[in-house]
């Protein structure tokens, strides 16, 4: 009897005070408040999406809020992951995030998992939270995400986000549909460019993220008209919102009425990541930036290529010549095969493809400049700016 | 009518949002688009000429995996979304 006098929440004067403009709304009211302060949320990722969301989810009184992340705040993330701060670049974002959560709201429990989500530790972690709002990044991990909910019974309060185009749903109720309803399968590698390639609003995931915070709260709260077998679609240049109806599909591998999801899988796999295998026929004929500089310093005859966007070319550029990875095929005949290139872009990603693409289309002497330009700035010219 | 073509998808496009097309059904609606855009065929259809699984298409609010499929007969005034799954949200 103890044990359960003492789950038994109640508010204390400060808490009165602090909610005081959720208590006087009869939508919420003290018994939502009290719903609220019991309700244990997890927060895949605080990042972009997951900034918006645990500062809100914090600051409504969610009582136990649990964040997994293992990436450490750098100068990129600031334009959009407003939990951390300045100061905090270099520190983990698990430790800047609960710092400024415990600032904003200091009754609430903060849990801090500094881990990968994985097929090994997910459902163990799932069962102790009620609700689990996925921000990750990459695909792997939504499939990995929305399984795990799926075979917990939890529900997936989604958001996703492009540039400036935003999805937001709620997945994997009971009654409702899962995210392998919608794609049952995920985009083979190279085919969708990711946001460190595509870059993305900084407003956006807050709009996407505040989004995924309301949707949370009203499960919570058992009130309104959660998102349930609705896909919110979020344009911000055109600040427009669209609806698409979901169904949940019978056939569906995790939610359907005959699942071949009955355990999770290896995500990465699902996903035709292979690793190291996908990497090494490349490695030869990669150059790094010391390399480069090395050989133009020489005065080797190096034909440099950027496969980057003209507005990135315009933040910082090696004098290359430029033509957008997309463009390529179709400008191909630009280029001299007798010549020896080295391709760049800002990370090695997309030089790296378009370095394939080259030596299918018979050009032989084709180098990968490692690390892109990010490299060059790092360790050859810190003049060059960083993006 | 208007399909509507997500941003990720524009660059295979001629950069363009919206794009009219005359068609009495979905299935030539999109080959109406794809004959326009080419580059956009492989981003769409896998490389048997299904529509890829992760890729869907809503005629107004509606899936058409609900609907005829590519048979579903469309009216000048409906409006074709191509909705891929995008992934971001973190870095």
């Amino acid at each position: 009897m103890a044990g359960i006098a003492e789950k038994v929440a109640s508010l204390s004067n400060e808490e009165i005070l602090r909610y005081s403009r959720h208590l006087i709304m009869p939508e919420v009211g003290m018994e939502g408040q009290l719903k609220l302060k019991q309700a244990r949320v997890l927060c895949i990722g605080a990042g972009g999406l997951g900034s918006p969301l645990a500062l809100y989810l914090g600051a409504a009184g969610v009582g136990t809020l649990g964040i997994v992340d293992f990436d450490v705040v750098d100068f990129t993330n600031l334009q959009r992951q407003v939990i951390h701060g300045t100061s905090d670049v270099g520190r983990k974002k698990l430790d800047s995030a609960a710092d400024t959560l415990r600032e904003i709201n200091p009754n609430i429990e903060i849990r801090k998992f500094e881990t990968r989500l994985s097929s090994a530790n997910a459902l163990e972690l799932f069962r102790e939270f009620d609700i689990i709002a996925d921000g990750t990044d990459n695909f792997p991990t939504r499939y990995l995400v929305n399984d795990a909910c799926v075979l917990t019974g939890k529900p997936n309060v989604y958001g996703s986000i492009f540039r400036f185009e935003g999805q937001a749903s709620v997945f994997a109720t009971k009654e409702g549909p899962c995210y392998r309803c919608l794609y049952p399968e995920p985009p083979p590698p190279g085919l969708v460019p990711s946001c460190a390639e595509g870059g993305v609003l900084g407003i956006l995931p807050g709009l996407v993220g505040v989004i995924q915070a309301t949707e949370t709260i009203k499960l919570i709260l058992g009130s309104g008209e959660p998102l349930i077998g609705r896909l919110l679609l979020v344009d911000a240049l055109s600040m427009r919102f669209r609806e698409l109806k979901l169904r949940k599909n019978p056939d569906c591998p995790a939610c359907g009425t005959h699942p071949t999801v009955t355990e999770l899988i290896d995500y990465n796999q699902f996903c035709g990541i292979r690793g190291e295998e996908a990497a090494a026929p490349t490695a030869m004929t990669d150059i790094t930036v010391e390399e480069l500089k090395k050989r133009l310093d020489r005065g080797d005859d190096l034909f440099v290529l950027d496969v980057r966007e003209p507005h990135e070319y315009q933040i910082c550029n090696l004098g290359g010549y430029l033509i957008p990875l997309n463009d390529l095929p179709k400008r191909v005949s630009e280029l001299d095969s007798s010549k020896e290139i080295v391709v760049h872009c800002k990370m090695g990603g997309r030089s790296a493809k378009a370095a394939d693409f080259l030596r299918q289309s018979g050009f032989a002497k084709v180098h990968n400049l490692t690390g892109g330009i990010t490299a060059w700035a790092e360790r050859i010219d810190p003049k060059v700016p960083k993006y | 009518m208007k399909i509507l073509v997500p941003t990720p998808l524009r660059q295979y496009a001629g950069k363009q949002s919206t794009i009219n097309v005359q068609a009495a059904t979905v299935g030539e609606a999109l080959n109406a688009l794809t004959s326009s855009y080419p580059d956009l065929r492989r981003h769409l259809y896998s490389d048997e000429g299904k529509l890829r699984a992760f890729v869907n298409v809503y005629l107004n609010d509606e899936d058409i995996r609900y609907l005829q499929q590519d048979q579903t007969a469309v009216k000048d005034s409906d409006t074709l979304s191509i909705v891929p799954s995008i992934a971001g949200g973190s870095n």
